[in-house]
């Protein structure tokens, strides 16, 4: 084993050319299913550690082991870590995507490739270093070897861009925390990696990361972890769930946390129950079922199985029954890309089932406000007695962000108009769907309570203040206009939006993951065009009366989503119809993240019409 | 023989209360809007006396059910439980939710053909599977009701749609003996014109720690009531086969007549109650599994109608809310103390992250 020692400097010891310090993006192309996503992780958390932000995008396919998959890092000092496509430097591993690699490169590009794939180099523009990282490792056993082939092109990488050893050793370490005997085999690849490249390569490359001090205090977590996380400080005490990509790591992530942190301290009992349903159908008509009886009541899906649960989001909708949905978002239509991120389920989650039907949404831009908003589902569906959905998607959920800290919730929790058996003693009557208060939200009993008269009957069919059937026109329309009542209670409490006014006549609006791309767009659009524009970022739906002022009070309002038919926009142009002519569309729906660059693209074509 | 059965017939003194005080009308719902004669009407008196006779608290109860005629009939009985009457199919599922979030709840689950065996087909089976405690009623006319009168997938091989011109070529759906296959310890078949086998076995079905499932014939008078219908009350009344004489003991009351262990059978139950069958024509062993399934076979082959309690496994497997290990408390009412993991845990969550 080599000691810190023993290391030869890096490549920046002795490089003299020009220079791009601390901003650039990494590519890796590997297979799936070689643990290359532990050398990619370990590549993060190296920069990471030397406190140069930095984010990582996962390109994966639908497939277990074999088929090519991209792993993206990007670092950059200013900050800016939403996706940047065209990298600088990019790793060469794997044959069967090699050729459409090397071909997409941008002239210039830095070029790590395998000494046995050299034969499909065809291009002079690049700056290359050829790598034979096989032999780099031919020493350790061979079971192990396609796996930590991996590591040398950490060590490799590290020693030309100046990554520390240190930071590598401490990622490695990180990484197989649980594992002693891997991560020192680890250790030994990297530093192999690192070795060759020291014996053999002189740079010929700009790019250099240089220790920063940004990332204290800071973690890196998936956002299906963060949900998980929130929903469990929540208050969560019911997940019923059918496994489906991208949701699946969430529904695991929620019974970990749950599992270890949600047990009685006396009796050692579970304070939950969670339950892998036959389908969504069964999973949302379990959270309906266990929702209806007063448990804090959850299902994780995406969008093959938010349409699926449509019907009984509507009976949630309209038996008045709390219900949570969190639906990470996946490319469709039909199966689509399950591996890829998007949009899509805005309008279909927002009036979700037949009929007039709608639903509360939270949209969530980072883990730490999937946390954040986790935490308060439970709260808000029990308040309005209604499903909530969050959305998140692929990009979140499933992508390593680099994040501050969650915070511990210091809310009461929020358990709705519920009335006790001491209450109905005290009121002598009970009628579960009238207006009480005025504000369309009524007053409900659990079954189970101890009283004659807390009991009333729930259905999905035409029914009176009292909960018994009714077809008759007053009372269906009187009922339904209640409900619209509730909603615009929704609206005028729900988190208003997130603004940034620069006096500037041009808008532009976004919601969830757009929000880094969205922010460095505006930098460039400044930096580049002159274009100063004001921002408004969306947190959640039914939109807030904010949302209506900003559209009207703008010239133009550029929507960004990711989504081809501008669904959000339809949204706006349904509750806010006399903005609609001032409204236009940035789209993006190739099933990767957005980039900053798309927006300005998208933006400048149309400022310039 | 029926002088040998017991019963638990209340007192007759008048008003006839049960143990916790409370007379008939307690357990009675809204007025039935069913088609005059419906057979459904018969299975809704029985279950309100069932319970009442069981002296189960009303609010003690919850009534869930799908759509159909069968599912409309949860409103027809014990107005003082909360009642679900939920979408199509899916009322299985939704049980599991209930009785999850609240274990003290009692269940029952009234459903029909349509919306069992079709619709609602892998709820039930995975509800089944999941053992949730409950009694889960099909009201099995083999014949959609509301929607006048196409076949279920419970309508016999050559059975004829009314009219006389359809005839059902598909092979029917046994609930019951798909029940047993996935593991249910109480599955009874039973018919809506046989008032007292039904009330016995819907109280033994309430004392059953585990899911039964009643599959009731209960005739369709305006859609399958026909010549050629094998659903019909004719047709069931004249080929209804009971394997025996069901008796049910509860817990709180004495056995009142002495068994002739050579005749009669008593299965106790895990509450103290008793189920007493006695012997008719034949021997006939309900803790036999294969035996019970090869029963139902034949009965499918040989167009026979055998009713009872067709399989009762003496030793269940674990309900879906004891396989759960969740804490003696509703989850629905834990307080926020047990339900928010402490600050230091969310700190310990953050450091493994940095």
């Amino acid at each position: 084993m080599g000691t810190a020692t023993e290391i030869a400097p890096s490549a920046a010891a002795t490089y003299t050319g020009e220079t791009i310090v601390n901003d650039l993006v990494i590519e890796v192309a590997t297979s799936n299913g070689t643990g290359s996503q532990s050398a990619n992780l370990v590549l993060m958390r190296s920069i990471f550690r030397m406190g140069v932000p930095v984010g990582a995008k996962n390109l994966f396919p639908s497939n277990i082991q074999g088929l090519p998959t991209w792993f993206t890092i990007r670092a950059n000092g200013d900050g800016w870590i939403a996706k940047r496509v065209a990298p600088d430097v990019f790793i060469a591993m794997n044959e069967e995507s090699v050729e459409d690699d090397l071909a997409k490169l941008r002239p210039g590009a830095v070029l790590l490739l395998r000494t046995a794939l050299k034969g499909f180099l065809k291009r002079n523009d690049l700056i290359v270093y050829e790598c034979p990282f096989d032999e780099m490792v031919k020493d350790v056993d061979v079971k192990l070897r396609k796996m930590v082939v991996n590591m040398a092109y950490v060590g490799v990488v590290g020693w030309l861009l100046n990554i520390e050893m240190e930071a590598i050793d401490a990622a490695i370490h990180k990484q197989f925390a649980a594992k002693a005997k891997a991560a020192e085999i680890n250790v030994v690849c990297a530093r192999k990696g690192w070795a060759w490249a020291a014996e053999h390569l002189r740079k010929k490359d700009p790019f250099l990361l240089r220790r920063l001090d940004k990332t204290k205090g800071k973690i890196i977590v998936e956002g299906n972890n963060a949900t998980a996380l929130g929903l469990t400080f929540g208050g969560c005490t019911f997940l019923a769930w059918y496994p489906i990509t991208p949701s699946s790591t969430c529904a695991e992530a929620l019974i970990d946390y749950l599992s270890e942190h949600r047990k009685d301290a006396a009796t050692g009992k579970a304070t939950f129950c969670a339950v892998q349903a036959e389908d969504e159908l069964g999973a949302i008509g379990m959270v309906v079922g266990a929702g209806w009886v007063g448990a804090r009541a959850c299902t994780t899906t995406s969008g093959p199985g938010i349409s699926l649960m449509s019907e009984i989001a509507g009976l949630s909708y309209f038996a008045e029954i709390p219900a949570v949905i969190v639906d990470v978002q996946r490319m469709g239509p039909s199966t689509g890309l399950p591996t890829r991120t998007c949009q899509g389920d805005m309008l279909k989650a927002y009036y979700l089932s037949h009929g007039d039907t709608k639903h509360i949404l939270f949209i969530p831009k980072n883990p730490k406000e999937a946390f954040e908003m986790g935490s308060r589902l439970f709260d808000v569906a029990e308040h309005y007695q209604t499903l909530v959905f969050m959305m998140t998607d692929l990009d979140l959920g499933m992508n390593y962000w680099m994040s501050d800290r969650f915070e511990m919730p210091t809310h009461r929790e929020d358990r709705g108009k519920v009335l006790t058996a001491a209450d109905l003693d005290r009121l002598g009557q009970f009628a579960r769907y009238k207006d009480v208060d005025g504000d369309g939200i009524c007053y409900r009993t659990l079954p189970g309570t101890d009283h004659d008269l807390a009991a009333y009957f729930t259905r999905g069919t035409g029914h009176t203040e009292r909960a018994t059937y009714t077809e008759k026109p007053a009372d269906w329309q009187r009922n339904m206009d209640r409900l619209a009542r509730k909603f615009e209670t929704v609206r005028r409490e729900l988190p208003p939006p997130e603004e940034d006014l620069t006096g500037s006549p041009v808008g532009v609006i976004a919601y969830g993951t757009s929000d880094e791309a969205v922010a460095e767009a505006r930098h460039l659009l400044r930096l580049e065009e002159g274009l100063e524009t004001d921002y408004l970022r969306v947190l959640a739906l039914p939109a807030h009366v904010r949302v209506k002022e900003f559209l009207s009070s703008h010239r133009v309002t550029y929507v960004v989503e990711q989504n081809r038919d501008a669904q959000m926009r339809a949204i706006f142009a349904a509750e806010f119809p006399e903005s609609a002519s001032r409204v236009r569309s940035v789209l993006h729906y190739s099933g990767d993240p957005i980039d900053a660059r798309s927006v300005v693209e998208g933006i400048v074509k149309q400022e310039k019409r | 023989m029926a002088t040998a059965t017991p019963t638990s017939t209340p007192t007759p003194q008048a008003p006839a209360v049960n143990r916790l005080n409370r007379q008939l009308p307690d357990y009675k719902g809204l007025p039935s809007t069913l088609c005059a004669g419906c057979g459904h009407d018969v299975i809704t008196g029985q279950i309100a006396r069932a319970y009442w006779e069981s002296g189960v608290e009303p609010w003690s109860l919850a009534k869930l059910s799908g759509i159909g005629c069968s599912s409309k009939t949860t409103a027809y009985f014990l107005s003082k439980s909360h009642g679900f009457n939920a979408v199509h199919g899916r009322m299985a599922a939704i049980a599991a939710g209930v009785t999850a979030a609240n274990r003290r709840l009692a269940l029952i689950g009234v459903s029909g053909d349509g919306d069992t065996a079709s619709i609602g087909f892998s709820h039930f089976l995975h509800t089944v599977r999941r053992n949730v405690r409950m009694v889960y009623v099909i009201e099995n006319n083999g014949v959609y009701g509301l929607t006048k009168g196409q076949f279920s997938a419970t309508a016999d091989r050559g059975s004829v749609r009314k009219g006389g011109v359809d005839v059902n070529e598909s092979y029917p759906i046994d609930c019951c003996a798909l029940a047993i296959e996935m593991g249910c310890s109480f599955v009874a078949r039973s018919f809506s014109g046989d008032t007292k086998q039904l009330l016995q076995l819907l109280k033994a079905a309430i004392a059953h720690p585990g899911m039964a499932v009643l599959d009731v014939v209960s005739p369709c008078i305006t859609f399958n009531n026909h010549e050629g219908s094998t659903k019909s009350y004719k047709f069931a009344k004249a080929q209804e086969d009971p394997l025996h004489e069901i008796g049910f003991v509860p817990h709180f009351e004495p056995m009142l007549v002495d068994v002739d262990p050579g005749k009669t059978k008593v299965i106790d139950l895990p509450d103290g109650g008793k189920i007493t069958l006695t012997k008719l024509a034949t021997d006939y062993d309900p803790a036999n599994r294969a035996g019970a399934l090869n029963l139902l076979a034949q009965d499918k082959i040989e167009r026979r109608f055998h009713t009872g309690l067709i399989y009762h496994n003496p030793s269940p497997s674990l309900s879906f809310i004891e396989q759960m290990g969740m804490v003696d408390e509703p989850l629905a009412t834990l307080p926020q103390s047990s339900t928010r993991p402490g600050r230091e845990v969310l700190e310990q969550v953050m450091e493994s992250l940095s």
